[in-house]
């Protein structure tokens, strides 16, 4: 059958990255196009399919940080570099990164929300000159929780950038707090056009935005990216309808203006 | 051009009809029905036209000719994926008025949003609508108020009546199987208005989401799905990985249909789930059928027929739902 967007392509695992005991990233080989936020439909033949995102885009290959957390997942890390998984995608819309350029710009992730947003901090901190200013604000659990320490490494030299957890440890020297209380303190030049991305779990997403709202963000500058069950990712299989949008062909990725009436 | 011929006559071009259709229609399986010593109505395939029961409203939707119930969409050995071979028989679907406009529905889900659907479209492709005609309305059918009571999107319509078959055929295709029967005018009935009369809201907007009425629901509803499956215009559908025992490297990927009244239908890995509970399982349903498909698409996904209602063990009624709404948006709650 031509054109048969079921049937997955077999990709080669690259590199696998720990970053906890239950976050790894995997670097498949894959050549085309891809933008940040988009996803692709992983797959195990005899476990099933799951919609994973992309956290980072490189020449011939995507990254995809995966938690270990169903049936699919689980499986995935047994897995080993030099073995194949099954893909389909990429699917949905992504960011825009041109959105973004000339202006300030903050991205706000909780936890694993930091992947599917990473792409858009890697492509500006190669990209330097054209956003006007980017911080990125993320938090964690707690340290053991932390996701691409190789990355905030990077990044703190190049952007500001603020790692936070909700909870420290004993000998941990970093930041402790809800990232909305950083969120207060970001220094924001032009808070009329200045860009806001949110990623995160469901209470972190509804607290930052209205600290970005008390702090006068304008509603159509806030971006968030949805996730939601998926089993086809091309607008058929109805899972991931919410009013009448498809997350997986009209998101995941929203702006504020659009994601505030999608009622679930 | 319409005609009459004989039973028989049929018959023997539906054998013809045959060397090149799967024919499909509603027919009476004794015993089968839900309660003791009562009947089922289902679609299945026909040779005869006696076999066919024109008299009452089929418990499913002839959507599973269509979207078959579990459809495999590759298998798998190891690292390899390999299609299913292809059915190359074309079909032919007796079905009333309504149920051709649901399948306006599923095409516009299956083919126009987003990519097209190949498996969807390779059946479609080979499908064609036989119109069988209400002589009165059904039980708790609202067509009249869909606007799909009445239809010209058909190949052939057939009208038994006694030992004789009344045909009004359209689709030059068949004329050449039809050249027996005397010619007569005929024309197909369409049911001109329901007993149930359904009124949706104008005006609705996101508020009405959060109406209080959904609650009646959390706890009436059981979360069965057999409003779902019953429908002709529901086509949600979940992936399922088996594999064979004897090999486990070994095994198919199929889709089922899926409820987005059972539990699992929005749940994410790890267990959360935007819709646990079954009052906004009801709304998301009935706002999906009568507000949100036709803010996408410009025309409503509801076609009338009423099975949800035929089907529901709990008596929940969609056209009283839809009522009760339109009572609640009028008084401003």
């Amino acid at each position: 059958m031509n054109n048969n967007v079921y049937l997955p392509f077999k990709s080669k695992i690259l590199d696998i990255k720990p970053h906890t005991d239950i976050d790894y990233t995997f670097r498949m080989e894959f050549e085309g196009d891809v933008k940040p936020g988009q996803f692709f439909e992983i797959s195990i033949p005899k476990y099933g399919e799951a919609p994973i995102s992309v956290s980072e885009i490189g020449e011939n290959y995507v990254d995809l940080t995966i938690r270990k957390v169903g049936k699919v997942t689980d499986v995935i890390h047994t897995f080993f570099p030099g073995q194949n998984l099954f893909m389909r995608g990429p699917y949905g819309n992504g960011f825009d990164v041109d959105l973004f350029k000339e202006k300030e710009l903050i991205v706000a992730a909780g936890g694993t929300g930091l992947a599917p947003v990473k792409a858009v901090v890697d492509y500006f901190v190669d990209n330097k000159d054209e956003v006007k200013d980017i911080t990125v604000v993320c938090g964690f659990k707690s340290p053991s929780d932390i996701l691409f320490r190789d990355d905030f490494k990077k990044w703190k030299d190049e952007i500001k950038t603020i790692l936070t957890v909700d909870n420290g440890e004993e000998g941990y020297t970093g930041n402790v707090g809800l990232i909305t209380e950083y969120i207060k303190n970001i220094k924001i030049e032009n808070i009329e056009e200045a860009n806001v991305i949110v990623v995160g779990p469901p209470m972190m997403l509804k607290f930052t935005l209205q600290e970005l709202l008390n702090r006068g963000i304008k509603e159509e500058n806030i971006w968030v990216s949805y996730e939601r069950k998926m089993c086809c990712g091309i607008g058929k299989c109805g899972h991931c309808k919410i009013n009448d949008t498809y997350v997986c062909l009209d998101g995941p990725v929203f702006n504020y203006t659009k994601a505030m009436k999608l009622i679930d | 051009m319409g005609i009459s011929l004989s039973n028989k006559e049929f018959n023997n071009i539906l054998d013809e009809l045959k060397k090149e259709y799967k024919i499909y229609a509603p027919k009476l399986f004794k015993g089968k029905g839900r309660f003791s010593d009562t009947d089922l109505v289902r679609y299945d395939e026909i040779s005869s036209i006696e076999e066919i029961e024109f008299g009452k409203k089929s418990y499913y939707s002839p959507k599973e000719v269509l979207l078959p119930i579990t459809q495999t969409l590759f298998y798998f050995t190891e690292d390899k994926v390999i299609e299913p071979e292809i059915d190359h028989k074309k079909t032919l679907v007796f079905l009333r008025s309504c149920d051709i406009h649901a399948v306006k529905r599923l095409d516009e889900i299956y083919l126009e949003n987003g990519v097209e659907d190949p498996y969807y479209k390779r059946r479609r492709e080979k499908m064609k609508f036989i119109l069988m005609e209400c002589e009165k309305s059904f039980e708790n059918c609202f067509c009249a108020s869909m606007g799909t009571n009445e239809t010209d999107d058909y190949s052939l319509f057939v009208k038994s009546e006694g030992d004789r078959v009344f045909l009004d055929i359209k689709d030059k295709e068949f004329s050449s199987y039809f050249d027996t029967g005397v010619e007569t005018e005929v024309f197909p009935n369409f049911v001109k208005e329901n007993k149930i009369e359904v009124n949706i809201p104008e005006n609705l907007d996101i508020d009405i989401f959060k109406s209080l009425m959904w609650k009646e629901y959390t706890s009436r509803c059981i979360g069965c799905g057999r409003c779902n499956t019953v429908c002709g215009t529901c086509s949600c559908f979940s992936m399922q990985d088996i594999f064979y025992k004897d090999n486990e490297r070994t095994g198919e990927r199929r889709r089922v249909w899926a409820s987005c009244q059972i539990d699992g239908y929005s749940e994410v890995a790890g267990g959360f789930d935007f819709r646990s509970d079954q009052g906004d399982r009801m709304r998301f349903k009935v706002m999906h059928k009568i507000y949100d498909f036709n803010k996408r698409f410009g025309y409503q996904m509801c076609v009338g027929c009423g099975r949800c209602d035929d089907a529901c063990p709990e008596y929940i009624s969609f056209s009283n739902c839809v009522n009760k709404l339109n009572e609640k948006v009028k008084e401003g709650k």
